[in-house]
Order: structure tokens, then C-alpha cells, then sequence
């Protein structure tokens, strides 16, 4: 099977400068690399067909092998909505990111940081010594609370 | 025994919802149930006690066919003995319950069902006869455990032990789970009564056994795994005398017994149980006596008991067999009644230490008694049944370690019956010291303390369940011979030798275990007397290292590991993750292709010369898209190159393709428009671009592996496309001949309509975004008067604003809403006249795309840019009147229509989506022919016109009214109207 060589240069600069974009803090060049790298993809997957063919509509008296592959292109058909719904999607998160924090960028996790910094400490539950050896403490903080003159039910 | 395993579940569901109405007296009803099953249990004697393998109760019932998965219960002497002590001190416990909380409780029912589906678990447990049910059983004692030792939610102590116990418990049983599967795959099957009888002895089978052993020590907390047992005090009282003392931590003893006749030959069985078991027993002993809480006095207690049963259970002999089973019951009597008494002490006088009790014993005899008479049992007093279970297996040992029965123990009975007797001798010792303190503690009159004023009205109600197992305690004495046939069913299990058994009895005469009995009744009350010598003694051999504290320092250092691992490996920055999964990606790739004896595809240089010049188009895009500074540059330069993918699409025989992409290009374009009109329009202009060599690096390896990827992935095709066969199934099995269409509405319809669901994900995902408080599914539709007495409004304005004459008709509805100066008449126009031509051409696209170029993809983004104009020409109401439906609706009905397209056939009997077709003719359209998958089509058709719609709604209508609408500055009105008085 041969391929195309104009449409493989094609399809690897599309991925680079995709790439590129998506590795920026900027969420909208974020959002146009993912665009690129969509294009680069579905690409990928035309040239996936091998040779161009005639248009894969039956026509009576032409081969199977005569039009181009028809799998690829239902692959591509479905990828194209999809980046579509996806990248609105982004575009509403964009959006979000800008009304919240008047920002359009990705930032640093702040409790990754934290943690990096050591400003942020793990803590560990441990029992405390028994609570004076009962199952009946008097709670100061408990809602309900009844001290019966005979002593009897102390809580 | 299925029956009563439902009957525990259905009835632990249904507590929470009686307890409000029934405040404590819930767990009467609970204690019924537990008593239900104990009485069932007891029906089952007759066919147990026949000890015939045919006649043992036994139900199966197939879970999994293909995996052989089955659950199977099975009731031999062995289960039938602990499911009485779990059901029985069950009931007794649950109804001691009602006694023990007061009605305004929290959580009162959620405890009530937890601890009666822990007597189910427990139930389950040890009738289980299938090893993966087993642990289901045991993992589950585990869970509920946890959750009755955290009963109270708000005190720290109690979550840190229920956490420890948990997490030391599951541990153990998952190496238990790995030990278990061994065996089954060893065995091949997972019956325990298959396993056990195959009982294999290679080094696997050895090592598959200690493995389970792990999980049973952890269980039953012995040493090295003990500490959570004491721990685990801070649950409630009642649950520590069910779980900690009767139920639980026997199951780890329960799984010794089971596996002893079988696996008692295994190397080490002995030698490990012994050692580990005398450990804890000394152990426990030991620690009890420094106790001055009574409740952990008895949780060291029990701890040292488990290391005696551990010691018993795993030695393996006729004798030593009926002797665990003896003093495993006769334990769960004891032990579960003095956590009871504590219970009641803890109640009544608000204290469970025994420095702070005095004078008890004489305020209520009642209890001191009955303490009394379990103490005795705990102690081995004759005649209590504790005696006699102690009796019987110091006989056990006594004659494996005299070599009595020597063919019949093993070569190393004598020595380890030995350190076994000398072991437990001492080990009582310390039991009958540490019974005396307990009876002393709690009930003696202690000079300089105190007397404790309460305990006067212990009702009888509340006094019921220890006094019952008092009463059994001494009982089970008496009748030790009833026992013992109840019991025998077990120790046949162990070859016997040619002697009569020895049977359980309150007097076998002068024997030598009578004499050892006594030794160690005197040692412990001397020690108990010396108690004061004894105590700076051990204050002495003091170390401070306990495992309770190493298990927090490993939980603690696990965390603190966790932390440096996060820290180390997650950096918190989005681009650094990319960075790092793209460089794995091009090295492993390029390792790959390196090792790989692929060669690439023959090369071409172009199909047809029109492909170079659009790829240099395309890739000068894509270069520029990388170096724009401003917002919609970048998206104007990023979309020329959608448009030439969409000519390459046409040139390579691909018209659907090339309709959609453009399609798609437009509208995409708009979405961003929509929203890059709220941002700034230079970009990256707080985080300027970094990094920029290293980046470009990365982008341009992964660029270079995709090209090699392409053409290796194009040079490895061996096989004929499938997609050969499609052409004629599009048009015999599909009836259309537009391939391609057929395949995403026909053939691969699965396909899309997962895709479907993705995009109607994505949609929502984007109206969430942008709706906070609801979807905002009532479109923005405004009635015509208010539009009329706008547009009059308007009119005014505009005759305001405006010179005169300018007054402009409304070619569409809403478009008198918009400020004037934003209002565009022929943008109005166009759209006014095209509109319904569009929407028709749309669905033409739709119903032709069957067999031309088209479908539902393209027909709904056509329609839906139909809406767009209409969006742009008169902004949200315009939207709102073009399509007075929701987004929402519109996805859910094409989904509905599409997913019903692929169900229906179900109901005649077709795999589904099978599409068929009718020809038929009509009136001024002729001849057609319709196609059912057509109508899969329409639900793919509705939901891209959703989601253009959503898209309009959200990113448009949306933003729009959060923006405030684009209405005249009252200054500039003011100013106009000022200009134009002055005109006059």
C-alpha cells in the first residue's frame, strides 16, 4: 500500500504545531492546538485509505476497489462532530475560567505546590487516651444533655 | 440456612426504618430474629449430630454457571456448634441492647441493623462452604466491625480504632484471599470440603496455607497482630462482648479448626501455632494484670484466651480437637458475659476503673454473683464448664507430651506437647491472677475510695443476658456428658488410636491435669495476693514499645512516603503532565519502531499536484497558528486549515466528508467568535509564552513519530480491507448507496450511537457550564404584546437617536429588541428570506443522505446554521422565537428516537438495529422508498441541531444576557437628544 508523501508531512505538521499550542499556558492556544491535533488525526486516518478512489456512492458496474475506502471516512465523519462538541465544550470552560478568576490560563495545582513546599502536613488520626474509662463521658459539646439528681444515666 | 441468611438480611434492612417508631425496643425485634435462627439451628442437631457426610445440612445454589461459581452452606459439628454461639449470645446481646441505650440514642437504628447483619455475616460465616463465599463472609465481619467499633462518630478514639482494626483485619484477610485461591486452584474447585479432602502436600500447598493462616491470626488477634483488639475497646460494650469476645475474633479460630485435620502435617503447622499462640496467651496475661480499666482488662483477657484456642486448635490431635471445641464455647460464654457485667458497672456507676469502684459487691449481690460464677469458668473452677474444657485439654497435651499416643501425633508432638503444657500452665496462671483482679476491681470495698452509690436499680431486664450465660456456664458443667455428644462430631475428624475416647466429664479421677489445675490456681491467687510486689515488677521489665504504637508509626510513615511520592511526581502544572506523557510517548514509539522489522509504506509523492498546494497552505497555517499573538488571527489561521482539510477531503473522493468539515469549520468559528469577544484580544498576555526550544522539541518528535507511525502502520497492511464487502451490503443489506452514510446509520450504527451519547455529554457539559442555577431550558420567548409595546419603546428611541425618516421595518421578530446601531437590515434580510430555505434544504440532506451525499450529521449542522443566522441577526429572543424548544428536549427526543431505531427490531425477533424498508407511492412525490435506518438518522439529525443549539444558547444567548445586553448608553441618548433641541 502506498501513501501519499505531501499529505504525511501534512499531517505531522499539523500534529507539531498542535502540540505546541497544547503545551502553552494559555487556554485558548490550548484549545487551538487540540484543534490541529483533531485535523492531524483525521488526516491520519484518510491516509489510512490508501489510493483515492472514485466517491463511495454505489454506481452500478464499478468494483469495490474502485472508490476510496468508505471505513475511514465513517471514522472521520463521527472524529469531525466530536471535536466539535468537544472543543465547545473547552470554549465554555474558557469562558468559565475567564467570569471565575478573570483568567484564560492553566494554573498550577495549588495544594500540588502546597504539598511540594511542605506547607501542607498529613494528619494523622490516632486514638487519644481512653476517655476516662467509660462508655458515658459527660459530652460538654453533646446537644442532649440530662444529669439526674441520683446520679443514675450520667451523661 | 440460605433462608435464615436471607431473613438476617432483609430484616437488618428494614431496622433503620422501624427504629424511629421503636426507639430501643428495636432491638428486641433484632434479638428475635437472632433467636429464630438459634432455634433453627438447634432443629438441624438431629441430622448434625448424625455425623453421616449424606445427611449434614447442605444448600447450593449456583451463582455463576460458567466460572462454576456456586454458593454452598454446609452444617457439620463444627459449624453447627458456632452458629449456636453466634446466633445464641447473638440474641442475648441484642436484647441486652435495649437495656443498655437510651431512646434518644443517634443513630440508634443504623447500630441495630449493623450489629444484626454482623450476627448475619457471622452466621454465614461459618456455614460457608465455598472458600470465595467464605471470605466474602469474613471481609464483611470486617466492614460491619469497623462500623460498630466508629459507633461514636464524634469521639477520635474510636474512629483511629475502628480504622486500625479495619485496616489490620482486611489485610490479613486479603493475603488470606491469595491463600485461599492457591488452594482452589490447587484443588480445582473451591469447596472447602473438596480442598480439605485433596489436601495436597507440595511446597505450594504449604505455602497457600500459611497464607490463610495469616488472615486467621490477624482475625483473632494474635501476636504480632494484636494490638487492635484492645484498640477496638472503644466501641460500644455490647459489641465488644459480641464481636471481641463470642463472635469476631473466633472466626480467625474457627478457620484454625477447619483447616488443623487437613493441614496439621503441613511443615511448621505446629511449631508456628504453638510458639505464636503461647506468645499471646503469656502476653495478654501479662498486660491484663497492669490493666486498671476493667473493659481492657478483659479485651487482654480475651487476647491471651485466643493465644490459648490458638494453641489448642492448631495442635492437632483427637484429644486437643474436642478440647478447643469445648473451650472456644465455653469462652464465649464467659467472656461475652463479663463484658456485659462491665457494661452494666459502666452504666450505672459512670466508671469502668477499678480504682475509682469500691464496695459493689455488697450494693448488688445479683451481679456479683453472676460475675462470680463466669470468673470461675474464666479461672477453670469446677464445676463450671470452663473447668472441664480446661480439664480436657490439658489431657490433650499431657498425652502428646508424655508420647502416649505418639504414632498418632507426629515426630514432634512430644517436644511441642511439652512447651505447650509448661506454656499453658503458666498462661492460666496468670488467667486465674488476672479473674481474681477483675472480681476484686469491680466489686470489692477498697480503703480511701469511695463508695459507688448507684447500681441499686439494675433492672432485670438489663441483668437477663449475663445471667442467662451464667446459668449456661454452669450448666454445660453439669451436663458436660450432652456436650460431649454434641461436640464428638468434630475430634472424629483426627484418626483415632485404638483406646476409648476421652470424653468430656466434670470428674475423670486423680488425673495429672487435676493436679496441674490446681498449681495453677494456687500460682494465680499468690500471684494476686503478691499483687502490689508484682506490679513494681513489672513496672520494672517496662519497655515502652508496644505494637500498638508501631502500627501507628508505619501508618504514619506510609503517609509521609505518600506525601514525598506526590510531591516528587506531582508537579501540580498541566503542560509539565503533557510534557512528560509525550516524551514517554515518542521514545517508546521510536523504540518500538527501532525493534519493530516493519518497513515503511512505497511512497508517492502526491495523488493529484492540487494536494501540494493546499498542504503548503495548511502547513503555513499551522506554523503561523503557533505564532500568533492576537486571539482571532490565531482562530482565523487554525480555521484555514479546517477548510483545507475539507478540499483534501473532496479530492480524495470524499464528499460527505468535505460537507461536514466545512460545516463544522463555520460553526466552530461562530462558537469561538461567541466567546473570544469577552476575552482580551491579544493573548498570553499575563503568562507569556515559555519554554519555547524545549516545546518545540517535543512538538516536532511527536510529529516525526506520527509521520513514521503513518507510514510503517500503511507498510504492515497485510489483510483486504473489510470495508471491500461494503459496497454491497450498503446496498443489498442497507438499501442505500451512499456507503458511507449507510455505515454510520446501518452497519457501524453501535458506533455512532455511542457517539451520540459523547456529543450529548459534551453538549450538557457546556450549557452546565455556562447555566449555573438550572439548564435554562425555556428558551428566551417573549409574548407578542410585550414585543409589540418594545418595539414601540424602540421606535421612540430610534426617533430619538436618529434623524428623521430612519425608521426601520422589522424584518425579524426580534430584531427591534437590539440597540439600532447594532442592528444590521440586510444581515435581517438575508436571513428573513433565507431562513425556511435553508431548513428545507436541510432536511432534503437529511432524507437524500441515504443515497447521495448528506445524512443527518450534515442536514442538522445545516439547520443549525440556519438557527446561527438567526442568532446573529436578532440576538437571544430572535433565538428563542426561531426555536421555542429546549436544547435539552431536542437532544433527549433524538436520542430517544435513536436508540429506540436500534431497539425496536428487538420485538420482531431482529438483532437490533436491523433496518428494512418500504416502497411505496405518493402523491406528487412518485415513487419512494423509505428505509427504517432513516429513521435512526432523524435522532442523529435532532441532536446536532441540540447541540449547534446549546452551543448557541450557552456561548451565545447566555454570555450575552451575563454581559448585560448591548443597549444605547443612556449618555449617548441624553447627548442626542440634547443636540437635537438645540437643532430647533
Amino acid at each position: 500500500m502506498t501513501v501519499s508523501l505531501v499529505l504525511v508531512i501534512v499531517m505531522a505538521a499539523l500534529i507539531a504545531s498542535g502540540v505546541y499550542l497544547l503545551l502553552e499556558r494559555s487556554l485558548t492556544r490550548v484549545v487551538l492546538g487540540f484543534l490541529l491535533i483533531g485535523n492531524g488525526v483525521n488526516l491520519l486516518i484518510l491516509i489510512m485509505a490508501g489510493r483515492p478512489g472514485i466517491a463511495p456512492i454505489v454506481t452500478d458496474g464499478v468494483a469495490p476497489e474502485e472508490y476510496t475506502d468508505p471505513l475511514p471516512q465513517a471514522l472521520i465523519l463521527t472524529a469531525i462532530v466530536i471535536t466539535f462538541a468537544v472543543s465547545a465544550f473547552l470554549l465554555a470552560l474558557i469562558y468559565r475560567s475567564w467570569r471565575l478568576a478573570n483568567a484564560d490560563d492553566v494554573s498550577d495545582d495549588a495544594d500540588d505546590v502546597a504539598l511540594r513546599e511542605g506547607a501542607f502536613s498529613m494528619p494523622v488520626e490516632e486514638p487519644t487516651p481512653d476517655d476516662g474509662g467509660t462508655d458515658f463521658p459527660v459530652e460538654p459539646d453533646d446537644t442532649v444533655i440530662t444529669t439526674s439528681t441520683t446520679g443514675e444515666e450520667q451523661r | 440456612m440460605l433462608a435464615v441468611l436471607t431473613v438476617f438480611a432483609l430484616a437488618a434492612i428494614a431496622l433503620p426504618l422501624v427504629a424511629r417508631a421503636l426507639k430501643t425496643r428495636v432491638f428486641w425485634v433484632a434479638a428475635l430474629v437472632s433467636l429464630g435462627a438459634f432455634v433453627h439451628t438447634l432443629l438441624q442437631a438431629p441430622a448434625v449430630l448424625s455425623n453421616e457426610a449424606a445427611r449434614l445440612p447442605f444448600e447450593q445454589v449456583t451463582y455463576i454457571a460458567q466460572l462454576q461459581f456456586t454458593l454452598d452452606v454446609r452444617m457439620d459439628t463444627l459449624s453447627w456448634v458456632l452458629a449456636l454461639i453466634v446466633t445464641g449470645v447473638g440474641s442475648l446481646v441484642l436484647f441486652y441492647c435495649g437495656s443498655y441505650f437510651r431512646d434518644d440514642e443517634k443513630g440508634l437504628g443504623r447500630f441495630a441493623a449493623v450489629l444484626l447483619a454482623f450476627a448475619g455475616a457471622m452466621y454465614g460465616l461459618v456455614v460457608a462452604d465455598d472458600v470465595y463465599l467464605l471470605f466474602v463472609f469474613w471481609e464483611a465481619t470486617s466492614v460491619f466491625s469497623y462500623l460498630l467499633i466508629g459507633h461514636y462518630t464524634h469521639r477520635k478514639a474510636s474512629r483511629g480504632a475502628a480504622l486500625q482494626a479495619l485496616i489490620t483485619t482486611t489485610l490479613g484477610g486479603l493475603v488470606m484471599l491469595v491463600g485461599l485461591v492457591l488452594l482452589a486452584v490447587q484443588a480445582e474447585s473451591s469447596s472447602l470440603t473438596v480442598i480439605l479432602e485433596t489436601s495436597p502436600a507440595t511446597t505450594l500447598t504449604t505455602v497457600s496455607v500459611y497464607l490463610v493462616l495469616v488472615g486467621a491470626l490477624s482475625k483473632s488477634a494474635i501476636v504480632p497482630l494484636h494490638f487492635w483488639l484492645p484498640g477496638a475497646m472503644a466501641a460500644p460494650t455490647p459489641v465488644s462482648a459480641y464481636l471481641h469476645a463470642a463472635a469476631m475474633v473466633k472466626a480467625g479460630i474457627y478457620l484454625l479448626a477447619r483447616m488443623a485435620p487437613a493441614f496439621v502435617e503441613v511443615p511448621g503447622w505446629r511449631e508456628v501455632l504453638v510458639v505464636l499462640g503461647l506468645a499471646t496467651m503469656l502476653l495478654g496475661g501479662w498486660v491484663a494484670l497492669k490493666q486498671t480499666d476493667l473493659k481492657l482488662l478483659l479485651a487482654y483477657g480475651t487476647v491471651s484466651q485466643l493465644g490459648f484456642l490458638t494453641v489448642v486448635a492448631g495442635f492437632g490431635t483427637r484429644e486437643t480437637a474436642l478440647g478447643a471445641l469445648a473451650l472456644l464455647l465455653a469462652h464465649a460464654l464467659f467472656k461475652s458475659a463479663l463484658f456485659l457485667v462491665v457494661g452494666i458497672i459502666d452504666h450505672e456507676a459512670g466508671t469502668r476503673d477499678l480504682r475509682k469502684l469500691s464496695g459493689l459487691g455488697r450494693r448488688s449481690p445479683v451481679l456479683a454473683v453472676t460475675a462470680a460464677l463466669v470468673l470461675a469458668s474464666m479461672a477453670g473452677l469446677p464445676p463450671l464448664f470452663g473447668f472441664v474444657a480446661k480439664e480436657t485439654v490439658l489431657h490433650g497435651l499431657l498425652a502428646a507430651a508424655t508420647g502416649e499416643n505418639a504414632a498418632l501425633v507426629g515426630d514432634n508432638g512430644q517436644v511441642w506437647g511439652t512447651v505447650a503444657v509448661v506454656g499453658v500452665v503458666v498462661g492460666s496462671a496468670l488467667t486465674v491472677a488476672y479473674s481474681i483482679r477483675f472480681f476484686w476491681g469491680a466489686f470489692a470495698r477498697k480503703p480511701g475510695v469511695d463508695d459507688v452509690t448507684a447500681l441499686e436499680t439494675v433492672s432485670r431486664r438489663f441483668m437477663l443476658a449475663p445471667t442467662v450465660l451464667a446459668v449456661t456456664s454452669l450448666a454445660l458443667g453439669a451436663l458436660a456428658s450432652v456436650v460431649n455428644t454434641g461436640l464428638a462430631g468434630y475430634p472424629a475428624l483426627f484418626p483415632s488410636g485404638d483406646a476409648k475416647p476421652y470424653e468430656l466429664a466434670l470428674w475423670h479421677g486423680l488425673e495429672p491435669e487435676l493436679g496441674l489445675s490446681l498449681i495453677t490456681i494456687v500460682a494465680g491467687a499468690t500471684l494476686f495476693a503478691l499483687r502490689e510486689q508484682f506490679s513494681r515488677l513489672q513496672a520494672r521489665l517496662a519497655t515502652g514499645a508496644n505494637a500498638s504504637d508501631a502500627y501507628w508509626d508505619t501508618m504514619s510513615a506510609v503517609d509521609r512516603f505518600a506525601a514525598r511520592v506526590t510531591s516528587l511526581t506531582q508537579r501540580g502544572s498541566l503542560s509539565f503532565y503533557l510534557g512528560v506523557i509525550l516524551v514517554v510517548f515518542v521514545a517508546v514509539m521510536t523504540a518500538g519502531l527501532v525493534v519493530g522489522d516493519s518497513w515503511p509504506a512505497e511512497l508517492r509523492a502526491w495523488d493529484q499536484p492540487a494536494q501540494l498546494a493546499i498542504g503548503a497552505v495548511m502547513i503555513g497555517a499551522a506554523l503561523a497558528a503557533t505564532q500568533a499573538q492576537k486571539r482571532f488571527a490565531a482562530l482565523v489561521i487554525v480555521g484555514v486549515t479546517g477548510f483545507g482539510m475539507s478540499a483534501l477531503f473532496a479530492l480524495q473522493g470524499a464528499p460527505d466528508l468535505a460537507i461536514t468539515q466545512i460545516l463544522v469549520e463555520i460553526v466552530t468559528l461562530i462558537a469561538f467568535v461567541l466567546v473570544l469577544r469577552r476575552l482580551p484580544a491579544k493573548l498570553g498576555d499575563r503568562h507569556g509564552s515559555t519554554h519555547k526550544a524545549l516545546r518545540a522539541v517535543i512538538a516536532i518528535g511527536v510529529g516525526v513519530v506520527m509521520a513514521l507511525v503513518a507510514l510503517i502502520a500503511a507498510g504492515s497492511r497485510i489483510a483486504e480491507p473489510i470495508s471491500l464487502a461494503w459496497p454491497e451490503l450498503a446496498f443489498v443489506q442497507g438499501h442505500g448507496r451512499n456507503i458511507v452514510n449507510v455505515a454510520l446509520v446501518d452497519l457501524r450504527g453501535w458506533d455512532t450511537l455511542g457517539e451520540l451519547a459523547v456529543v450529548i455529554a459534551a453538549a450538557t457539559g457546556v450549557a452546565s457550564l455556562l447555566f449555573l442555577r438550572d439548564r435554562g431550558d425555556t428558551p428566551t420567548r417573549i409574548g407578542r404584546a410585550v414585543i409589540k409595546s418594545r418595539i414601540a419603546s424602540k421606535l421612540e428611541r430610534v426617533r430619538e437617536l436618529g434623524a428623521e425618516g430612519e425608521r426601520r421595518n422589522a424584518w425579524i421578530l426580534a430584531g427591534p429588541t437590539l440597540d439600532p446601531r447594532h442592528r444590521s437590515i440586510l444581515l435581517e434580510v438575508v436571513v428573513r428570506l433565507t431562513f425556511h430555505a435553508i431548513i428545507v434544504i436541510s432536511l432534503y440532506l437529511l432524507f437524500a443522505g441515504h443515497n447521495l451525499p448528506g445524512g443527518g450529521f450534515v442536514g442538522g449542522l445545516v439547520a443549525g446554521l440556519a438557527l446561527v443566522g438567526r442568532y446573529l441577526a436578532g440576538g437571544r429572543y430572535e433565538l428563542g422565537v426561531a426555536l421555542p424548544i429546549g436544547a435539552g428536549a431536542l437532544l433527549g427526543t433524538g436520542l430517544i428516537i435513536a436508540a429506540g431505531a436500534a431497539l425496536v427490531p428487538l420485538f420482531f425477533g431482529a438483532p437490533p438495529l436491523t433496518s428494512t424498508y418500504v416502497e411505496a407511492e405518493v402523491w406528487l412525490l412518485g415513487e419512494i422508498e423509505f428505509v427504517t435506518s432513516t429513521i435512526f438518522d432523524i435522532g442523529v439529525y435532532l441532536i446536532v441541531i441540540g447541540l449547534v443549539l446549546d452551543v448557541l444558547r450557552s456561548l451565545g444567548a447566555e454570555v450575552d444576557r451575563q454581559g448585560g445586553d448591548q443597549q444605547a448608553p443612556p449618555a449617548l441618548a441624553a447627548r442626542a437628544r440634547a443636540q437635537r433641541e438645540a437643532a430647533r
